[in-house]
């Protein structure tokens, strides 16, 4: 077990990372958990500006170690990350999309009353 | 990072492939990871759908409770405090991070059961049987403090039937522990074949797949816990 890097054994090579990169993500996660709940809880964080964008750039962070190392997307071949990707794009369009024609700026814009 | 490459014992070349009934594509790729990637693709599609539903309806409820602020009923005079229990949610966030943990470290245990292992730590590591029931506890602790939540909501008087609130985040949040639930039966499937005749590396494939699952019903948790728990 004391490999860092290991070959899934299939057709095509599939490497995986060993279990010290796994404990590294681990602690990276708990970190970035940490420091989101502490902004929650920091009055000047928390009215400020940056909060929202700081959360979701660190919520997009964990999504994306999570989805590279753990998912093994950083390795694996690049179909599955197409086939994760393309959906994922979709999605988030379909979210700003949706956001944006209820949001008050369409309001204004006078898309929605 | 070292640079060891261990090559494990391949899926039809062992012998032992119980678990590697899977077909090859022309790409080499096996079906089986494909049709996950595939059944993952379009998951995103419906939690994007959920959480653009929650956050649409966000702050347009006539009628309290709310989900991060105080409300008192016009009619009875009745306070209800702020919703949302970020303490308790924290906690069933880190339970899910360490879960994947865990998952990933029994794929690993059986990728490398014929690894020799000289130590303690090895042999702990080695033993898919921990990671896999650990996985399976922290998942259902997951499971206990969204029940908890559900439970502590409606007892302050927020159900799915109550207002809009209540409706988007019992559908979205309804919809993650139900597929934690399928994940935690899953596991336990795999818990019970290695217990009849174990998990080798022959059979890495059916464990990645349900390792995949179970990462993406974490990382839609990551969302969830920020969108609808810390951002007001």
């Amino acid at each position: 077990m004391a490999n860092d890097v290991q070959a899934g054994g299939h057709a095509h090579d599939e490497y995986h990372p060993g279990w010290p990169t796994y404990w590294k993500v681990a602690l990276f996660l708990t970190v970035i958990t940490a420091v989101e709940v502490s902004a929650y809880y920091i009055p000047a964080w928390e009215t400020s500006w940056i909060y929202v964008p700081s959360m979701l750039i660190m919520s997009a962070v964990k999504f994306v170690v999570v989805a590279a190392f753990y998912m093994h997307l950083k390795y694996d071949h690049k179909l599955f990350r197409a086939l994760f990707t393309g959906p994922l794009i979709i999605a988030m369009v379909t979210l700003i999309g949706l956001l944006f024609l209820f949001s008050k700026l369409a309001i204004k814009l006078g898309m929605l009353t | 990072m070292t640079a060891t490459t261990t090559p494990t014992t391949d899926a039809h070349a062992d012998g032992q492939g119980h678990g590697g009934g899977g077909h090859y594509t022309t790409l080499g790729l096996d079906n089986r990871k494909v049709a996950i990637w595939t059944f993952i693709g379009s998951e995103c599609m419906l939690f994007a759908s959920l959480i653009s539903t929650y956050l649409i309806y966000k702050g347009k409820s006539p009628e309290g409770p709310y989900p991060s602020e105080p409300w008192t009923n016009p009619a009875t005079g009745q306070t209800f405090p702020a919703i949302l229990n970020i303490p308790v949610t924290s906690f069933s966030t880190f339970v899910l991070l360490m879960s994947s943990l865990a998952m990933v470290l029994a794929l690993s245990a059986v990728q490398n059961k014929y690894v020799p292992k000289h130590s303690a730590s090895d042999r702990i590591l080695g033993s898919s049987k921990l990671w896999l029931w650990v996985t399976c506890i922290l998942g259902i602790t997951f499971l206990g403090c969204q029940a908890y939540e559900f439970t502590s909501f409606i007892h302050e008087g927020v159900s799915i039937r109550t207002n809009l609130f209540g409706s988007s985040f019992f559908t979205l949040t309804g919809f993650h522990g139900a597929h934690v639930t399928a994940g935690v039966i899953w596991l336990f499937t795999l818990l019970a074949i290695d217990y009849k005749r174990g998990l080798n590396p022959g059979d890495s494939t059916i464990v990645d797949i349900c390792a995949l699952y179970w990462h993406f019903v974490d990382v839609v948790w990551i969302a969830i816990f920020t969108l609808v728990y810390l951002i007001k």
